[in-house]
């Protein structure tokens, strides 16, 4: 009985995270000049349901749910939905639901296509290092794909100045600077989360297996990951790197963030494939 | 009472004629005062601008109404009555109310959408309240104007785009920066324009401010009004990196900033945003400057692209606001009809209560003293016979059927009805 009610609280948020992402998309195209609501309370509805379902395998599992695709794919979607919730009441920004919550609805999807069986974590892996490293990586790689988003707007925008074409659109979305800034802010958080999460996940390799590194797939895509990101902040610091090149750079961070999210799992398989 | 609005505007009349026949200082109170002693002008409201004058009148008869308005422009202003009725239009009845609605909610301005003209509608209502020269009729139209006007700004995008080049740059600013009063600018030249422009960023709270302009002099002037400091001609582009924002408006004959020498600015300014506005025909700044990352030039033709785009967006905003000032010419005409059914039925209701109470009187002193338990019985009675008599023709008068006027006109005729004197009891 509680499993299903652990399924129907997922299936509702996936509803939700739809029904939102739409929303979104209608925002972009329809030309009233106020930004609705609508797509904010629909995903704070799905947030609501995701959370239970969460809660309630953290409690069956006994550990925070990340040991199966299902679970960590889910989970990332949350982390993001918070740092999405966050930026959304402290800024402001018009249309960044439009531009989220397609990234957390695809999250959402593939999660629901992975088996999800709660699975036992294995002896070897139970440590409290476990939720240290997991939370680091997680709330880092949400990071990123915020950053991804307002990269993309940032794009957006830019195009409709250079080319002096200001369309509705225009209007609605916020300044270049301030997603400039929001996207260097959200790297600045990001790139800590994940070093931080690289050092953990070091020390917990080191007494789960007895050595620190071991050229795990996974382990090399994060090194991958990190250097892009160690990447754009030098270049942002040294040579003025900002803005367009900037917003790019996020881009291209999140799809290596993405593969190394699910292309080590899938193709390359590793200690992180929990299946 | 019946309302009309007797007026000229910009289309109809050139600025010879509307100057002459402005309300303008103290002639605004004198003229509303000689309306209000006016026979044929019950309630009024002048309103007078650059644009624009108009009379809007509450009267009991509209031809006489606009006669008499008419006569009075003519002799007030000393204009002869044959130049008034070329250039005047009269509104009467609904679409003296369209007017007012369209003219409020800037419909009818010069250029649709500025939101001056409510303000100055509103100020021209502040002085007609000031010499009491409005009623229940002329102010229940004012507030309903203020209202369509608000409903219309918040429900249309009439007002919303930048229809002016100062306007347009400001409103570029703020996509590209997020708080103008961080930033620093630089005026580049003193064209006319370009100073205009420099005024509205300053308004809009830019504080940091640089001037250059081969002539010196010319360059201080400027600094003091606007508390800048003032960058000598020769070496603006060693300067140029400090600057956000740069209006440029010299009479140079060809390019005082390259591409090459922005190139090396932005690298100073490690790539940090800079929207560059030329002003100058020629234009002063190499045009492929916008190649560049992180800068946005913009020249007089993209600013006006701006422009003509935000005009014709409004023009179809436009469309909408005539759509919701209709709905709301409707609203306003069903309050009118109410207001006249009023007296109406109030002196139907009156007529019958005195016939019950004489009656009453009558049949008491016939009948002598009478335990009160009686007298409660006879009142239930007559009352319930009253009621149950006016009840039918009363809900006639209060629905909206078309032919309403005529059935006021037969009410009042088959109970012989006296409107005046049930008003006039009234107040």
């Amino acid at each position: 009985m509680q499993i299903e009610f652990n399924v129907l609280c997922f299936e509702l948020a996936l509803t939700f995270y739809f029904l939102a992402t739409i929303a979104g998309f209608i925002e972009l195209f329809k030309s009233k000049k106020t930004s609705s609501k609508i797509a904010l309370y629909l995903s704070l509805s799905g947030f609501v349901f995701h959370t239970i379902n969460i809660i309630i395998r953290y409690f069956e599992g006994g550990h925070i749910p990340v040991t199966n695709m299902h679970e960590a794919t889910s989970f990332f979607s949350w982390c993001i939905l918070i740092l999405f919730f966050f930026h959304e009441f402290k800024y402001k920004l018009g249309l960044l639901s439009s531009f989220i919550m397609p990234i957390v609805f695809v999250l959402m999807f593939s999660a629901a296509i992975f088996p999800r069986e709660i699975k036992v974590l294995s002896p070897v892996l139970q440590s409290y290092w476990f939720g240290i490293h997991v939370i680091f990586a997680f709330l880092g790689d949400a990071a990123f794909a915020m950053a991804c988003g307002i990269g993309i707007m940032y794009l957006i925008q830019e195009r409709y100045v250079k080319s002096k074409n200001l369309s509705k659109l225009f209007m609605k979305l916020p300044s270049l600077q301030t997603l400039d800034d929001i996207n260097y802010h959200l790297i600045t958080l990001g790139f800590p989360l994940l070093t931080l999460a690289m050092i953990t996940g070091v020390i917990w390799a080191n007494s789960a297996w007895g050595s620190y590194w071991r050229w795990d797939p996974k382990e090399v895509w994060s090194l991958i990951t990190w250097l892009i990101y160690a990447l754009v902040l030098h270049l942002r610091l040294t040579v003025g790197w900002r803005g367009k090149k900037a917003a790019i750079l996020s881009i291209v961070g999140f799809a290596i963030v993405i593969f190394a999210f699910f292309g080590v799992t899938l193709i390359l398989k590793g200690q992180h494939t929990f299946m | 009472m019946n309302f009309l609005v007797v007026g000229l505007n910009h289309k109809t009349a050139p600025v010879e004629v509307r100057e002459k026949v402005a309300f303008a200082g103290p002639k605004l109170e004198e003229a509303i005062a000689i309306l209000n002693n006016s026979s044929t002008v019950k309630e009024n409201i002048v309103l007078s601008t650059c644009n624009r004058v108009e009379i809007y009148a509450g009267v009991q008869d509209l031809e006489s109404g606009e006669e008499g308005i008419k006569e009075f422009i003519s002799k007030f202003h000393d204009v002869p009555r044959d130049l008034l009725d070329k250039s005047l239009y009269i509104h009467k009845g609904s679409e003296a109310i369209r007017h007012m609605y369209r003219v409020a909610s800037s419909l009818d301005s010069m250029i649709v959408g500025e939101p001056q003209i409510l303000g100055q509608l509103k100020d021209a209502y502040d002085a007609a309240l000031k010499n009491k020269s409005t009623g229940v009729f002329l102010n229940k139209l004012m507030r309903k104007s203020v209202s369509v006007a608000k409903r219309i700004r918040t429900e249309t995008k009439i007002a919303e785009s930048a229809v002016s080049i100062s306007f347009a740059a400001v409103e570029l600013a703020k996509k590209i920066f997020d708080d103008l009063p961080s930033k620093s600018f630089m005026l580049l030249g003193a064209g006319e324009m370009a100073e205009l422009a420099a005024r509205h960023l300053i308004n809009n709270g830019v504080s940091d401010v640089y001037i250059t302009n081969r002539t010196q002099s010319r360059a201080e002037e400027l600094a003091k009004e606007f508390k800048g400091k003032v960058v000598l001609f020769h070496n603006f582009i060693d300067e140029l990196h400090y600057s956000d924002i740069v209006i440029c408006s010299t009479g140079a004959p060809d390019y005082i900033l390259t591409k090459d020498q922005l190139h090396k600015t932005m690298k100073d300014r490690k790539q940090k945003p800079m929207f560059i506005i030329d002003i100058s025909v020629p234009r002063n700044i190499d045009p492929d400057i916008n190649d560049l990352d992180n800068v946005y030039l913009y020249d007089v033709d993209n600013l006006q692209g701006v422009i003509d785009t935000n005009i014709q967006e409004r023009a179809k905003e436009a469309e909408k606001a005539e759509q919701i000032v209709e709905s709301e010419i409707g609203s306003f005409l069903k309050w009118l009809d109410s207001l006249a059914a009023t007296p109406t039925i109030v002196a139907l209701r009156n007529m019958a209560e005195e016939i019950r109470k004489s009656e009453l009187e009558k049949t008491y002193t016939k009948l002598g003293p009478q335990e009160e338990k009686t007298i409660k019985a006879i009142e239930h009675l007559t009352n319930s016979i009253v009621n149950k008599l006016i009840h039918p023709p009363t809900a006639v008068l209060k629905s909206d059927d078309e032919d309403k006027e005529q059935m006021l006109d037969i009410v009042q005729k088959l109970f012989n009805l006296d409107l005046e004197r049930d008003n006039n009891d009234k107040t």
